[in-house]
């Protein structure tokens, strides 16, 4: 066979080059777009609010009164109960999955775990609304009222329904996501560190706390915060269970609403064009808070991983 | 001579693959055992046996006695954990642990273990850095990384970090496999200042290194224990032909 000239050789380099150069581009593109676009259509909403869109504490589109406080605050405190309770419980199924599952459960374990993430939303939403949203009225929150009552978070009416169930309903979607990314993250630790932390005399669990958890710290951070952008842009199974009603509250019992839930909520009946204008404005937020999140995050993700040498020169 | 470990007819597998042979070898009080052994005999595998750091990978399996002072570790009633304590390793490649600093990492089986009666972590990383001759070396820049050092000092920072728990025996896998020339002199030199204190098991691929260190040698060769005795005994005078040919570069 004759080999290619080394002119040609170039030239593919060249192609392939350009090719994923564009695919780079069209990729900023897009984001440069959508972002474009959210700031047009927003624009109505800018003119008449101004900052005070983000400041304002009362959504009513009967009245044509629109500040997105409550949408950012349900937003955040949703996706923070669901890291609450998510974030543990992930870190105990990985580390089951991947060191102290016997081999034989191992893998049909972590499939079934990998499955769920599959579930589509709306089927979690059904879900929450006839099994979750009643356990919690009738136990959950009469539980917590009785013991934690004198606490700002846990007073009130028990609707079921409201912000509890959103965060406790994300916190099971995002379960699986973490905990699958997590568990991968585990299994990459190298064998020599487990073996470094066993033959200075540390049991399995002083292993899996000393060497295998910080090794992979940076890693487990980065499933948290995949978890959380989900969390973040959840809208259909929210929507069904967070009450839909814009407001803060201290109590996590109280119905709340949050960005994505009321843009998929308002939008098919959205008529004059600053409520359209205001939706679209709100998903101007939500892609602004989305990104300073993820930024946030990588810097994280980085000084973790950096840390090493980061630190000890402080 | 005390004898600290004895393995008694001892056998490994990886599943079904025997790859320790009903291996019977004395370790010394205060001596340098070296195994030396064409590649894949079971050097690794059988030094891993003396601190049960064999059983740690799923589907291994052993038979037979190990005697550290006469008390058989494979007892059921003993804990490897408290074994693997009294019996330190060092291992072919340096594994400091990459998050902490190059004091946690000297100071990491401390926090297992507790400290000592009437010291302090300072005192014992202090100690155990002078004797690997790395105290100078990174006394200004002990809250770096134990990986900012090169890769000689790694291993040295290992085996400060084995040394901290105040191991009765050291085990060492090819410490210098992974080091350059001056590197492996330093340790070497290391090893043999340790054993006034420590009695000492090292596996080497290098003949010149086993003759240079070590003072008993044991010649293994597809699992079984062919020939152990003094150094100058396997080197000067093999009393088996396998062991000749070895030692004389005829094979492996
Ligand atoms: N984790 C493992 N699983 C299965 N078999 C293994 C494993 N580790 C080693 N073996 C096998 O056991 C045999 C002995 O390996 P061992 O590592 O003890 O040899 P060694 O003498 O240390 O070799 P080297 O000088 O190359 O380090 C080899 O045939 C190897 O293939
Ligand atoms: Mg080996």
């Amino acid at each position: 066979m004759q080999k290619p000239s080394h002119q040609s050789r170039q030239w593919g380099d060249a192609v392939f080059r350009g090719l994923t150069l564009l695919a780079a581009l069209v990729m900023v593109g897009l984001i440069l777009v959508i972002a474009l676009q959210l700031i047009k259509g927003s624009q109505p909403a800018f003119a008449r609010f101004g900052l005070g869109f983000i400041t304002g504490s009362r959504w009513d589109p009967v009245h044509g009164d629109f500040g997105s406080l409550p949408l950012v605050y349900g937003t955040v405190v949703s996706s923070l109960i669901a890291l609450i309770i998510a974030v543990p419980l992930s870190l105990g199924i990985a580390i089951y999955l991947a060191e102290l599952a016997p081999q034989r459960v191992r893998a049909p374990l972590s499939f079934l775990v990998e499955l769920l993430a599959a579930i589509p939303s709306v089927v979690y939403g059904l879900w929450g609304i006839f099994v979750l949203v009643p356990w919690i009225r009738t136990s959950l929150e009469p539980f917590l009222h009785r013991f934690l009552g004198w606490l700002p978070f846990f007073q009130g009416t028990f609707y079921g329904f409201g912000m509890l169930a959103a965060g406790i309903i994300l916190a099971i979607m995002i379960t699986p996501t973490i905990s699958a990314v997590s568990r991968e993250v585990l299994l990459a630790v190298p064998v020599s560190q487990r073996e470094a932390m066993l033959a200075l005399g540390a049991t399995r669990w002083e292993t899996i706390k000393m060497a295998v958890l910080p090794y992979g710290r940076s890693g487990i951070l980065g499933a948290v915060i995949l978890g959380l952008g989900r969390a973040i842009g959840e809208t259909m199974a929210v929507t069904m269970v967070i009450g839909n009603r814009p407001q803060v509250s201290p109590s996590v019992f109280e119905l709340a609403q949050t960005i994505a839930s009321i843009i998929a909520n308002e939008f098919s009946e959205a008529f004059d064009d600053l409520h359209l204008s205001a939706l679209v404005m709100a998903g101007l937020v939500l892609f602004i808070v989305t990104l300073l999140l993820n930024i946030i995050a990588r810097l994280l993700v980085w000084r973790v991983a950096r840390a090493p040498e980061g630190m000890s020169r402080e | 001579m005390d004898t600290r470990l004895m393995a008694e007819d001892f056998s490994a597998w990886y599943g079904q693959n025997q790859v320790v042979k009903n291996v019977t070898l004395p370790v010394f009080a205060n001596q340098i055992t070296a195994i030396i052994g064409p590649s894949g005999c079971g050097k690794s595998t059988f030094i891993r046996c003396l601190n049960r750091m064999h059983e740690v990978i799923p589907g291994t399996r052993t038979r037979g006695r190990v005697l550290l002072d006469g008390e058989n570790i494979y007892a059921n009633r003993v804990d490897p954990v408290e074994i693997r304590r009294r019996v330190g390793m060092v291992f072919q490649k340096p594994n400091p642990f990459p998050t902490m600093s190059i004091f946690d990492n000297v100071a990491a089986g401390l926090r297992l273990h507790g400290l000592p009666p009437g010291t302090t972590a300072e005192e014992v990383v202090k100690r155990c850095l002078k004797m690997v001759g790395l105290w100078n070396e990174v006394k200004d820049r002990l809250r770096d990384s134990g990986v900012s050092l090169s890769g000689g000092q790694q291993q040295r920072l290992c085996i400060a970090r084995a040394l901290a728990v105040e191991p009765e025996i050291l085990l060492m896998d090819e410490p210098c496999s992974a080091l350059d020339p001056v590197s492996t002199m330093k340790i070497e030199e290391l090893i043999k200042e340790l054993k006034e204190r420590y009695t000492i098991v090292i596996v080497t691929h290098s003949m010149h290194q086993a003759a240079r260190v070590a003072d008993y040698t044991a010649f293994f060769l597809n699992g079984q224990l062919i020939e152990f005795g003094p150094t100058s005994a396997i080197f000067t005078n093999p009393r088996d032909q396998r062991t000749e040919d070895y030692i004389t570069g005829r094979f492996g």
